[in-house]
């Protein structure tokens, strides 16, 4: 079957309008940025640097994003470490229990962020007795965080085989040998794509962090929430929403660097 | 010359030894692999859920705001009975439901442009555009669609002239945010679905005097069903739970999640709270029972 150029034509141009509509609200935000109005008056009155300069003069956005820097960097460790362990006890063994944790990984991911969130918050304060802190936090941060990893591990695994590992055992290299110089170089890349997209999920999270934060534990989701609805704050809010979308473009670069190889191959 | 064969002892390090016996036994591998991951899991997360289900049946005393342990249904009851908690799940069951036939709709066409009509360049271009997005905060986008959606926002601006007018904050607008924040999670496992469904089949389709649309449904559509449904437990499991997006777009409605997050906060009341996070629970957790035998929880 070929489809009819008429029909390819149509496919394309509502990918086209999908996109755009994609892409237009962001540029909304970005143009707002530089808005007189503070009320997200379309067409902008006027045009000025001023939210610019007053976001990167906040104290409070930038304390904000040192500790969502810091959460995110703790889970990501954390979610790497358990990520990569169950990711080589489900692709190389064969045992009873197995699809119940390979359920299990992606459960905090496919249940919605208000039960993770509410699920953890009444562990800690009600069962536990602990206040809640950034703590709390990084530990909800990290319980999601692992199916990134172990999906970009397990695939990697997937593919590579063992017969590298074997090669080596049978050159006489024991198990932390072969894993440090023949299994650890092959995964490193499927690791900074797993770790990436964990930094990313954390930094960016909102519905468990509220759950789970203490009160004094303000994370970047967390600053805009609170002054996206004060008018004198919420061209700010555009600004940060700017820089956060830039900064974005980093990792999308990496990861797409780190796929290259492997789309060739395909 | 007589060569003297030294057998050169091997180094039996502490390590070595570890090794000799990992190599050897098997099982200790796997369970030193699972110990921390299990351990983590089923103690932070599933205790977790558990004791969530417990304290449903839990109550607070009204003087001192304390939490009593005793065991009673009258979370259950208010929230099965209560007519307040039976509007807001039909709604929020509803909103979840519209905006994954939305997403389903508008990621299927682009999908298979994606993965069977673009060029290899154009479609690694079409992969970074739909994925950019989804690396862009979610209260970004949610923001983004609040400012679009204003009053005076950029899309009464383009329909004024038609006569047209923004939908405003409400239901609709919630649902057109949640559709758009969600919709690259659908598109992606989709679109990986195509790429998995060979060209040759579709030209034994065609060769056998498949017409398009036959080929689509007949062929195409019950191959990529597990990979739809998978994106579908997103968008659906996402949307069920959401707070935020309504509270920016929402106006004055409410969806469940509002109703648990003000519990927990400012009614400081965790076992009713506990008993409404129940609702989405019991559906999801219905939901993944019917698509699991379809396959679908491979394809997330």
């Amino acid at each position: 079957m070929r489809l009819s150029r008429p029909a390819r034509v149509t496919l394309g141009v509502i990918t086209a309008i999908i996109l755009v509509v994609v892409y237009v609200p962001l540029f909304v935000v970005l143009v707002n940025s530089f808005s007189t109005s503070t009320s997200l008056t379309w067409p902008p009155p006027g045009f000025t640097f001023e939210w610019w300069v007053k976001a990167f003069q906040s104290a409070g956005a930038l304390e904000a994003v040192l500790t969502s820097v810091q959460v995110a960097i703790i889970s990501t460790i954390i979610a790497l470490v358990l990520g990569t362990l169950i990711s080589f006890a489900l692709q190389r063994f064969a045992f009873f229990g197995r699809e119940a944790i390979s359920l299990l990984v992606i459960l905090p991911i496919a249940l919605p962020g208000i039960i993770t969130g509410i699920a953890l918050n009444n562990f800690f304060r009600t069962i536990m007795g602990v206040p809640l802190s950034i703590w709390t936090v990084v530990i909800a941060h990290a319980t999601f965080c692992i199916v990134t990893v172990f999906n970009n591990v397990i695939a990697r695994l997937r593919r590579q085989g063992t017969n590298l590992e074997e090669a080596s055992a049978d050159l006489g290299a024991g198990v932390w040998t072969t894993f440090r110089l023949v299994t650890f170089p092959q995964l490193r890349s499927a690791l900074l794509a797993g770790g990436l997209l964990a930094f990313a999920l954390s930094f960016d999270e909102i519905i468990v962090t509220t759950f789970t934060a203490g009160s004094g534990v303000t994370t970047l989701p967390i600053f805009i929430l609170n002054n996206m609805f004060r008018p004198n704050q919420a061209p700010i809010v555009s600004v940060i929403a700017v820089v956060l979308v830039l900064v974005s473009i980093i990792p999308i670069y990496i990861a797409q660097k780190l796929s290259g190889p492997a789309d060739q191959k395909r | 010359m007589t060569s003297a064969s030294v057998e050169s002892r091997p180094h039996r390090s502490a390590a070595r030894a570890g090794s000799a016996f990992l190599t050897t036994h098997p099982r200790t591998r796997l369970a030193l692999l699972l110990a921390a991951p299990l351990f983590w899991l089923v103690v932070v997360y599933i205790v977790a859920l558990a004791l969530l289900l417990v304290t449903a049946f839990w109550s607070v005393d009204s003087f001192t705001g304390e939490i009593t342990t005793e065991f009673t249904l009258d979370n259950i009851i208010t929230v099965v009975t209560g007519s307040l908690y039976q509007t807001v799940t039909v709604r929020t069951v509803g909103v979840a439901l519209a905006v994954t036939i939305i997403d389903v709709l508008l990621a299927l066409p682009i999908a298979y442009f994606m993965a069977k009509v673009a060029s290899p360049r154009m479609q690694r271009v079409l992969v970074i555009l739909v994925l950019t997005p989804l690396w862009a905060s979610y209260l970004v986008k949610a923001y983004a669609w609040r400012s679009v959606l204003s009053q005076d926002g950029i899309l009464e601006w383009l329909l004024a002239p038609f006569g047209g007018h923004t939908p405003g904050y409400g239901l609709p607008a919630t649902i057109i945010t949640l559709s758009y924040l969600w919709l690259p999670y659908v598109i992606l496992p989709i679109y990986a679905g195509l790429e998995r469904v060979p060209d040759s089949l579709l030209e034994a389709s065609g060769d056998l005097g498949g017409k398009s649309w036959s080929t689509l449904r007949l062929v195409v559509f019950p191959l990529i069903l597990p990979a739809i449904i998978a994106g579908t437990i997103f968008s659906f499991s996402l949307s069920l739970g959401d707070y935020i997006t309504v509270n920016i777009v929402g106006g004055a409605n409410q969806m469940l999640g509002n109703l648990v997050y003000t519990n927990v906060g400012a009614a400081n009341n965790l076992p009713l709270a506990s008993a409404i996070a129940l609702i989405p629970i019991v559906i999801i957790f219905g939901y993944l029972f019917l698509v699991r035998r379809t396959g679908a929880l491979d394809n997330l």
